[in-house]
């Protein structure tokens, strides 16, 4: 019998999802090899050796690769810059620098870099890729208006925007219609999302853009007359496009330039896969984690393949992807199957894609440009805070200016001094810098891991605590405490957004703890928090964490008032047994019911001045009695053996139950009160929940769990079983 | 019954604010220990000084132990270390300073290089108080060195007189011990077995350590086993921060050339952030 491989179950369904991508993946190939001044087959040569090598040697399950965006920029300039104004001669020359950036790939990968991205942050990356977009937003701009020469900078460009409108009054025909056949793409892969028909939407809206370019050349051959477009804004495919192979001229690689240019190539190349890979695995069905480095590696191979052949850097290209996995693919062989159709595609119908006319791909990338610097980014920048707004913008006006190497490293440079303004502190990042800082465990109670971190955490230290994430099993609960981390930025937050939802996606559980003290300047839950010591005690109105929305809606599911709030006079823990040296700093988070009498609040105390600890930072239920209860403590762990310093304190047997005396510690001023207190039904309720520590002054039972704040999900459980043993005490 | 193992405290005095705390924490552990403590004083022998200690000695509330004082001149370092030889110290009791307005605390190049090259143990106090703070949880290492049985047999000792109850043994196994690096789930699931069975192996190591332990400390004192997988002596410091413990107690490491000093690895990380008293043992 036949053993039925899911690769050949699946294989259906991945072709048809070849099929799907390859028909968005051809309009781009073609623009985006046109854009960055390279022949137009390049593009097509590019996608066809990635999805080939990729699909072999790759270490990803679900992802495209191909020509991306962010390349275009960098290449076109590499064409201008080495060719000195010759386009063919600086094509050649672009190639060695693709091959080159292909081996430092490669390289990457056996070393391990595929953390590379983490490294930068994540507003730097961000404004970055804006400054991508808006380049070629501005470049793609022209070429859709039929000017093919452009050339400049930005601010050249964005000046000479009048000028252009101007020329177009005096335009030939030729280009107007060629003009209008762009705008209406334009509006097309606009208006594609809202458009809800159906049939319409079976084909994708780069593949709509060729389709009315082509129906635009078929009505004009029907009619009988020529087509009217400009021969010259028409794309031309040669002959012999697949026989021809150039030959990469290396003979730059003495001037600095060159090198420069294979570092961003490199970069942008690197962290635009990276960014893809990550956020594909997200989307991936089968929640499969890809093999960062091993794909690297095979982006590496494929780029160099490519760069032989004439091709582009091969990158892993997030739309695309995406689409491929809405189409149902399973694994790599979609990324083979969209390669050979390309190819299919370019060999059936070379002479009909002769009638496609530049400006209507120019439309395409304007529109890609257009969603690389929206103006929904810049607002979602600001919501996170001013400060990341500043980081946004400095790295993008600084990439404009300069290149994208010199624009990245001084949004790296503005992120850090950003935190050294903050915190106020630049001793807390240069002391600190390069001592381990993360401490991860298995709580051997809940067999949850526990990650704590201190000093600092931000994008400069980010990789240890994620060298550690990496290493937990994602269907695990993970508990991560920032009690004893001063400054924790955004990019951190954003990753560990991430391993929430990857967590979350296979049965486990992120959960952060210790943020809620932090100060943010803004009411995003990413925006960073600075733990600032001499601060006065803080009224949180903005900002809150997520652990504190849990909180909320768990008051609001109770019926219960939740008072996010610090309050510094907490009468009830000064009076309480085993509080009674302990000084409270604050108690916020108070969750408590209508009358007030249970509730669950985080607490910060030090155990009196006289003690040299830090302070204690937890979360106790207090429980109000209406029976009068004696006085006494119980937990497991001798945790509050402090007490044995109050006089009169005995441990207390119980004689009729060895097995719970043995393993708990109970201990009272009056035994004989005590022992009478313990009916035998609360005896096997404590037993059961043994883990919590528990102490009643008799009047009030304070109930904690942990030396920890308590995650929502702990808390509930807490409060739970406060309302359990009140139940069963008073009856 | 186990022998007595600290039989000489020795502790050096200076006449700062801090004094009454220092001798106080000296005596105190010196009682608690049935041990004689000897006071070292780094220079001159004055009469108001005297007077001034003599007084502070009166003062304190428990029974006072059996005590000398020597005066010394010379540079501290020498002085203490010839002390320690000459009175044959079993412990040295130093006390660690605070930085400015941290919560932190890290010691001085004097008490840095006793620690180092001082041939008993050595007990690091965080913040020495007039008042007594019990020591009731400690932390102690359980890594695979020689030292460690000699360690862990001197944490119960020590928990026992102190009156401590809770013990943490903890094993930090370095993460290059797993040699496995996680790219993809495939790692990570070889990974997490090869933990598996280190995580045995060491248990089995620590479980033989701990049969020579006599029963009767065993018994009072409440011990458990903590693995962790991290960078060793950074985990231990950071875990007994986090757990609150009162104590962290410490094997030295064999041998400190320069390079360690450079390279800061297993104690430094602890000496440069105290997370509390630390105990090391020799």
């Amino acid at each position: 019998m036949m053993v039925k491989s899911p690769f050949f179950s699946g294989l259906r369904s991945n072709i048809f999802a070849g099929f799907v991508v390859s028909l968005i993946a051809l309009p781009l190939a073609l623009g985006l090899a046109v854009a960055s001044g390279f022949p137009m087959v390049a593009g097509v040569i590019t996608a066809v050796v990635g999805g080939v090598l990729v699909s072999v040697f790759g270490g990803s399950h679900v992802t495209i690769t191909g020509p991306g965006y962010g390349l275009v920029v960098v290449l076109l300039s590499a064409v201008a810059v080495l060719g000195d104004g010759d386009m063919q001669a600086g094509y050649l020359y672009a190639l060695s620098a693709v091959i080159l950036s292909g081996v430092l790939l490669l390289l990457f990968g056996f070393l391990r870099f595929g953390a590379l991205s983490d490294f930068f942050p994540a507003s730097a990356i961000q404004g970055m890729l804006s400054a991508i977009g808006v380049t070629l937003l501005l470049k793609q701009f022209y070429v859709m208006l039929g000017d093919m020469k452009t050339k400049g900078t930005v601010i050249e460009l964005l000046t000479g925007v009048p000028e252009l409108l101007k020329s177009l009054l005096l335009a030939s025909s030729g280009q107007l219609y060629a003009v209008s056949i762009g705008v209406i793409s334009l509006m097309i892969m606009f208006f594609y999302s809202k458009i809800t028909n159906r049939f319409f939407r079976l084909i994708p809206a780069p593949m709509w853009v060729i389709l009315v370019a082509l129906g635009f050349d078929v009505y004009f051959s029907l009619v009988g007359v020529e087509n009217p477009i400009n021969k010259k804004l028409l794309v031309s495919l040669p002959n012999d496009m697949l026989t021809s192979v150039p030959v990469p001229d290396f003979s730059k690689w003495k001037e600095p330039v060159f090198w420069g240019i294979v570092l961003s190539v490199t970069l942008v190349s690197s962290v635009e896969s990276l960014l893809s890979i990550k956020a594909v695995d997200k989307l991936d069905p089968e929640k499969r984690r890809s093999n960062i480095n091993k794909d690297m590696r095979a982006l590496g191979i494929a780029t160099i393949v490519s760069g032989f052949l004439g091709g582009m850097n091969v990158g892993t290209v997030i739309s695309r992807s995406s689409v491929n996995v809405n189409n149902q693919a399973t694994n790599r062989s979609s990324n083979f199957f969209h390669a050979v159709f390309l190819l299919l595609f370019v060999i059936v119908f070379q002479e009909q894609l002769g009638k496609i006319p530049f400006t209507s791909l120019a439309a395409i990338l304007v529109y890609t440009g257009y969603k690389l610097a929206a103006p929904a980014i810049f607002v979602r920048m600001y919501q996170i805070g001013k400060e990341q707004l500043f980081i946004f913008l400095t790295t993008l006006i600084a990439t404009l200016l300069t290149d994208l190497i010199s624009g990245i490293l001084i949004g790296v440079l503005a992120t850090f001094v950003v935190h050294v303004v903050l915190n106020k502190a630049f001793w807390l990042f240069s002391r600190n810098l390069l001592k381990p800082n993360v401490l991860m465990y298995k709580e051997s109670e809940t067999q949850s891991y526990y990650v704590g971190v201190i000093h600092f955490c931000t994008f400069l230290n980010f990789y240890k605590l994620k060298v550690k994430l990496d290493m937990i099993p994602q269907t695990e609960k993970v508990v991560v405490d920032f009690s004893l981390c001063s400054f924790v930025d955004h990019t951190v937050q954003e990753s560990l957004n991430n391993y929430e939802e990857l967590f979350v996606r296979k049965g486990g559980v992120v959960e952060i703890i210790g943020l809620d003290v932090h100060q943010a300047d803004s009411s995003h839950p990413f925006a960073v928090r600075t733990l600032r010591p001499m601060q006065k005690f803080r009224v949180f109105g903005r900002g809150k964490t997520r652990r504190q929305l849990q909180l909320e809606a768990l008051a609001k599911q109770k019926g219960w008032s939740y008072q996010p709030s610090p309050k510094t006079k907490e009468r009830l823990l000064r009076d309480h047994l085993g509080y009674e040296t302990t000084s409270v700093e604050r108690v916020y988070n108070k969750l408590s019911s209508a009358n007030n009498e249970v509730s669950l609040f985080d607490i910060k105390y030090s155990e009196g001045v006289f003690i040299a600890k830090e302070s204690v930072h937890t979360t106790l239920m207090c429980v109000c009695l209406k029976t009068p209860a004696p006085v006494f403590s119980f937990d497991r762990e001798m945790l509050l053996e402090k007490l044995s310093l109050l006089a009169g304190f005995h441990d207390i047997d119980f004689p009729d139950y060895p097995t719970f005396s043995d393993e708990f510690f109970v201990r009272g001023n009056d035994p004989e009160k005590v022992r009478a207190f313990f009916t035998s039904e609360l005896i096997s309720f404590f037993s059961a929940y043994g883990f919590y520590h528990i102490m009643c002054n008799g009047k009030e039972l304070i109930v904690r769990q942990f030396l920890r704040p308590a995650t929502p999900a702990e808390a509930a459980a807490i409060i739970e079983f406060g309302l359990d043993l009140k139940k069963k005490i008073d009856g | 019954m186990y022998k007595n193992e600290y039989n000489t405290v020795l502790v050096g005095v200076a006449f700062s604010p801090n004094l009454q705390a220092n001798v106080f924490e000296a005596l105190r552990m010196s009682a608690l220990f049935n041990a004689s403590l000897v006071m070292v004083h780094v220079g001159e022998k004055k009469d108001s000084k005297e007077a001034m200690l003599q007084k502070i000695i009166a003062d304190f509330p428990g029974s006072t132990p059996e005590y000398t004082v020597l005066w010394k001149a010379g540079h501290p370092v020498e002085v203490l270390l010839r002390a320690c030889e000459d009175e044959k110290a079993d412990i040295l009791i130093l006390g660690a300073l605070k930085r400015e307005g941290l919560l932190k605390y890290y010691i001085g190049s004097v008490a840095r290089k006793l620690t180092r090259k001082c041939h008993c143990d050595v007990l690091l106090l965080i913040k020495p108080s007039v008042e007594r703070m019990p020591c009731s949880y400690a932390v102690v290492n359980g890594l695979a060195h020689e030292k460690t049985e000699k360690a862990i047999a001197r944490a119960f000792y020590v928990l026992d007189s102190l009156g401590a109850t809770r013990l943490t043994i903890v094993e930090e196994i370095p993460e290059d011990d797993v040699a496995i690096k996680v790219d993809d789930d495939r790692g990570l699931r070889k990974s997490t077995i090869v933990k598996e069975r280190i995580k045995m192996r060491e248990d089995s190591r620590v479980k033989k350590i701990l049969m020579h332990i006599p029963e009767k400390l065993k018994h009072t004192i409440n011990y458990d086993v903590q693995h962790i997988f991290g960078r060793r002596g950074y985990s231990i410091g950071h875990f007994a921060r986090v757990k609150r413990a009162d104590l962290l107690i410490m094997n030295a490491p064999s041998k400190l050339t320069l390079l360690d000093r450079l390279f800061p690895h297993d104690l430094e990380y602890i000496l440069s952030d105290l997370p509390t008293d630390v105990l090391i043992v020799r």
